[in-house]
């Protein structure tokens, strides 16, 4: 046989890929200009955050006043943001009239409450049971103790007039969560009941607190509490609004853990009773453990909503970081045109930060929890 | 025998629950007891009979008529037809700018989805309580005075007293029109029936909505001409400092219904956008199948089943909406908790019988519209056969 003249011997250099089918070009193609419509509206919003995007960007940077001892230079700059202002008052915003040799106090009672956080969520921690305890029990002890003070331990009593900023919010939140938890555990069992009683008091106090706005449940922690007490007994102004605000969380709090509950089959429940457990142990030992797993990112939702509501506390006198983030606006050295888009920006990036980081866990265990549970 | 008693669970059943039924008893009567002591220390009233005083302070904005020598009832009233004014308002424009940022989400255009997804996080991780006063005191308080007024073809007039919109002036012979349309509406309605039933019976299809459109306005065009033109604008004009005429929006009103709308059009962005997304892949393959193009299967197909899965947290939006509402009170728009249990509390000091009524009224609200919706969920649901 001889050489076959239309028979190949050596294979042609390969083509390159199309340009539309793979690379940058194709996914523009693809995701910018799929269809007339897609290509209108890509470039109409690239037009629009070419226009609005960069005079917003020099606002915050290259315009905006960094250092000044007061409002002078801002009223000077009014295109730019009063970050000064912010650098200024941040002690303020931050611990609001506590006292400034006392600001470890502070500092320690959040650098702990952060770390507990952390070992609770945080999947796999070891000893997880110690940090819920820890985090339930002792803690809060130790805050009250840290922060109201003991003449005992040598801490100066501070007292709760003189909170405020950032970490009365932190501290409201941190109480909501604290107490929330255990109770809403509690409704949503006695919701769950055999008892009719039981069942009858969870789904009236659930049903009523969910029915009535958060200011109104404030209103009557702040006004009602004090009525209701034998004269003589005093509830401190702050702690007024933190009873409004556990109750209010536990009733949503129950409705999540209800889900959770309802989820679980029926034969966890029959499989516990039938290894002869009674209903604490059946409770603690099976449905909890599971019912909870399953809805930590509705949890973590409640506590998203939790944080952005105690801003409402405000408006019964609690001085939280956006109530000092308005007394700080009243400032007459520093009033200026600039200063309240600065002090809401920087607000809400502050609220925008915590909430983003808990709604970006709670979506990273909804998809842990989804590969789980695919088959 | 006394040990398989104490094991029964009935019996243990009974003795919970007549504890707890005890013990909420007793907290119940010691509360009870300690505010009839402390109100009658404290010469607060203990019934109503403050209802039906004389309330002595004013309110700018009121559906009724109301002055500062109507009663504490009145203002009530006043409260809370502000408080459903504004969730109304609210719930209307909230509701299709959700879906549209919902569909947006879902956009094959990456800047369109991308932009969707940034709106989203952002009202959905910040407190509502920082965009309302974001809106009206560093948006709206801040528009120049009344003399240099922000102007859209002095139509529309927008400064740090309000929004001022041209006012509808009804004269002799405005009713013709609205009995025109009336009559058009009705018209509509049986002709979308004749459509349906034709439909269902020869698959041939009819423009519904023009027809409908035609049917109410030309008449109602007509009705204008022929009575003589009855209805007219009041513009809003500067007089002296201020502007007289128009239908003047308080800033108040402006920032908190922008405000809950925006707000909440993100949350139910996500419902939308995770009802559309359950819906499974199979349906839109068949309906393209059948030759529905992407329009089509969305309206179609697709929607409808989505609508199953959006409609009740949609229920629970508006709830939301109908609560959030209370945050008028950081702004000052004259709602039922500012005006009831704000300022007729403060004056009257009656606050356990005002907190009953206002809560009560917002556990009424959140009731009927649960039922109502509710009702059209049943109405939706799945027919299984």
């Amino acid at each position: 046989m001889g050489v076959v003249a239309f028979v190949r011997t050596a294979s042609e250099p390969d083509e390159p890929p199309p340009i539309f089918s793979r690379g940058a070009l194709a996914w523009m193609r693809a995701n910018l200009f799929s269809s007339v419509t897609s290509s209108v509206f890509t470039l109409l919003f690239l037009a629009l955050g070419l226009y609005l995007l960069p005079p917003l960007i020099e606002w915050a940077t290259v315009k905006a006043v960094w250092t000044a001892p007061d409002g002078a230079l801002c009223r000077l700059h009014q295109d730019g943001a009063c970050w000064a202002f912010i650098a200024r008052k941040i002690d303020y915003l931050s611990y609001g009239s506590y006292p400034e040799s006392d600001y470890w106090r502070v500092i320690l009672v959040e650098v702990l409450g952060a770390a507990l956080i952390v070992w609770l969520l945080w999947p796999g921690a070891p000893g997880k049971r110690f940090g819920a305890w820890g985090f339930f029990l002792v803690y809060p002890i130790v805050s009250f103790v840290l922060l109201v003070g003991a003449p005992s331990l040598d801490l100066p009593h501070v007292d709760t007039l003189m909170w405020g900023g950032i970490f009365v919010s932190l501290v409201t939140a941190l109480v909501g969560i604290v107490v929330s938890l255990p109770l809403g555990v509690l409704l949503a069992l006695g919701r769950r009941s055999d008892l009719p009683a039981v069942r009858l008091a969870s789904v009236i106090f659930i049903e009523f607190v969910r029915g009535v706005p958060f200011i109104t449940v404030l209103f009557m922690a702040n006004n009602m509490l004090p009525l209701f007490l034998p004269p003589g007994w005093e509830v401190d102004r702050f702690a007024r609004p933190l009873v409004g605000i556990a109750l209010f969380s536990a009733a949503y709090m129950a409705e999540e853990v209800r889900g959770g509950l309802q989820t679980l089959s029926r034969g966890q429940y029959e499989g516990a009773m039938a290894l002869g457990l009674d209903y604490s142990h059946m409770m603690r030992l099976v449905v909890l453990p599971q019912a909870l797993t399953l809805v930590i990112p509705g949890i973590v939702n409640n506590f998203i909503g939790l944080f952005k509501d105690t801003t409402l506390v405000a408006i019964v006198g609690v001085n939280d970081f956006l109530a000092t983030m308005d007394n700080a606006f009243k400032d007459a050295v520093w009033s200026g045109p600039s200063l309240l888009a600065t002090g809401y920006a920087f607000a809400a990036a502050f609220y925008f930060v915590f909430c983003y980081a808990m709604s970006s866990y709670s979506a990273g265990v909804e998809k842990r929890l989804a590969v789980g549970r695919r088959r | 025998m006394a040990r398989s008693i104490v094991n029964d669970p009935r019996v243990r059943g009974l003795f919970y629950q007549v504890l707890l039924v005890v013990a909420l008893a007793a907290l119940f009567a010691f509360g009870w007891r300690n505010a009839v002591v402390n109100m009658e220390a404290r010469g607060i009233p203990l019934g109503f009979s403050f209802w039906n005083e004389i309330a002595g302070f004013d309110i700018n904005l009121s559906l009724i008529d109301y002055s500062a020598l109507s009663t504490y009832g009145r203002a009530f009233w006043v409260g809370l037809l502000n408080t459903l004014l504004v969730a109304g308002i609210s719930i209307v424009l909230a509701t299709p700018l959700g879906f549209a940022v919902g569909v947006a989400r879902l956009s094959p255009n990456w800047i369109l989805s991308r932009l969707a997804l940034g709106y989203v996080e952002l009202m959905r991780n910040t407190p509502l309580l920082l965009q309302l006063l974001f809106w009206y005191n560093a948006v709206l308080k801040a528009l120049p005075g009344p003399r240099q007024s922000l102007d859209a073809f002095g139509l529309v007039l927008l400064n740090n007293r309000g929004l001022y919109l041209p006012r509808p002036v009804f004269a002799d012979g405005a009713w013709t029109i609205l009995v025109a349309g009336g009559v058009g509406l009705v018209a509509s309605v049986v002709f979308a029936r004749w459509a349906k039933q034709r439909q269902d019976a020869t698959g041939e299809q009819a423009p519904v909505g023009l027809v409908a459109a035609a049917l109410i306005l030309l008449p109602a065009v007509l009705a204008y001409f022929l009575a003589g033109r009855p209805v007219g604008f009041n513009y809003a004009a500067l007089a002296g400092f201020n502007l007289r005429g128009g239908l003047q929006i308080f800033p108040e009103f402006a920032a908190l219904v922008f405000g809950l709308v925006t707000y909440t059009a993100g949350f139910i962005a996500e419902i939308v956008r995770a009802g559309v997304l359950a819906v499974s892949h199979g349906q839109i393959e068949a309906a393209s199948a059948l030759g529905l193009k992407r329009g089509q299967s969305m309206k179609l197909i697709v929607v409808p089943q989505a609508m199953r899965l959006i409609i009740p947290p949609l229920t629970s939006q508006y709830l939301n909406i109908v609560k959030n509402s209370s945050l008028a009170v950081f702004i000052g728009y004259p709602d039922l908790v500012l005006i009831f249990a704000g300022t007729v509390l403060n004056q009257t000091h009656a606050a356990v019988q005002v907190m009953a009524i206002t809560m009560g009224v917002y556990l009424a609200i959140s009731l009927i519209i649960a039922a109502a919706l509710n009702l059209f969920n049943a109405r939706m649901a799945l027919k299984e056969r």
